[in-house]
């Protein structure tokens, strides 16, 4: 190790490369076993955020839909910041639905239109109660859908 | 070369030797082309040999996909050429971060050793040499292991650390970052 790598370990500006490698890898590796190609992830993306985005306003930018591997097992994580709940969650053209009907509760709805064959584990619905209160920059929300292992 | 030799042909071979053997080891091509599957489809079981780079650490994890797939089982983990300071330092991958990533056991550690390429050249068994070499060593403990022995894992980055690396520890235990 030169010196002056370990004056800026020292000093906290540079984390150990073998750090870095480690999340390199299971980044590479999340991709690699999981076998979906790119334009896939990219339009499953942007589909889960079209969804997310009808019952809470999210900022896409923050945004993050990735893979994660743990175990030989891939989960895919999405961490979505909410600025503020929809009062009157959208219809799929746009129009505000009816919220009379408990059912149409931003969680409860963000959950069906999310789940699918795979099963959905939310984080504890105190902390999407909080984010949903809070303001921009607030705590963000976590789902993930466990994959086969591959 | 040896296009014609198949997997069926490849268990007749081991057939053979296993008659008048304890272990058969058959030495595996890298990649994952006819030399891989005529290797794994003759096995029982398997030990994966990597690098703790990230490159090999890949190429093995595809490695391990297959063999899963194949129900070549169990899979075991050798982890070569070992850097102990690089890794007491954080500049190369942890032993612990590469069984974790691939979830495998480990069968052995064999340190970067300088003697491995004077024995090859020399065409001499790094295991017979008298003088003794930590690679050597390695090698024993891995046959050793093989054959059912109980023989504890060191991980040398954490038997001999540097002085950076005691330093850098003490600071992280301190809480400064």
């Amino acid at each position: 190790m030169a010196l002056l790598d370990f004056i800026q370990r020292l000093l906290g500006l540079q984390k150990p490369s073998a750090e870095t490698a480690k999340e390199r890898l299971q980044l590479v590796l999340a991709h690699d076993r999981s076998d979906l190609n790119p334009e896939l992830l990219d339009q499953m993306r942007r589909e889960i955020l079209e969804v997310v985005q009808k019952y809470v306003e999210i900022d896409i930018e923050e945004g993050e839909v990735s893979l994660a591997t743990e175990d030989r097992v891939t989960a895919l994580v999405a961490n979505l910041p909410i600025r503020r709940a929809r009062v009157k969650p959208l219809s799929p053209a746009g129009q505000p639905l009816h919220d009379s009907d408990p059912k149409d509760s931003p969680k409860q709805a963000s959950t069906e239109g999310e789940s699918g064959d795979e099963p959905l584990a939310f984080s504890d619905p105190l902390d999407s109660a909080e984010a949903l209160n809070a303001d921009e920059e607030s705590p963000a929300t976590e789902t993930s859908a466990d994959s086969q292992p591959t | 070369m040896l296009e014609w030799l198949t997997p069926e042909d490849m268990k007749k071979i081991v057939e053979l030797v296993a008659a008048q053997s304890d272990f058969v080891l058959i030495d595996c091509p890298a990649g994952v082309e006819q030399g891989f599957k005529n290797a794994a489809l003759a096995s029982q079981e398997a030990i994966v040999i990597t690098t703790p780079e990230i490159s090999a650490v890949r190429d093995a994890d595809r490695v391990i996909g297959l063999l899963n797939s194949m129900n070549v089982q169990p899979v075991q983990l050798v982890l070569n050429r070992v850097r102990p300071k690089m890794v007491a330092n954080q500049e190369m991958l942890a032993v612990d971060s590469v069984t974790d990533i691939l979830a495998l056991p480990l069968l052995g550690l064999v340190v970067e050793d300088e003697k491995v390429i004077v024995s090859t050249n020399r065409g001499e068994p790094l295991t017979l040499s008298e003088t003794g070499s930590a690679a050597g060593r390695a090698y024993h403990n891995i046959a050793r292991r093989l054959c059912g022995d109980d023989v504890p894992l060191i991980d040398p980055s954490k038997e001999r650390k540097g002085l950076r690396a005691r330093f850098l520890s003490k600071i992280r235990q301190v809480g400064l970052f």
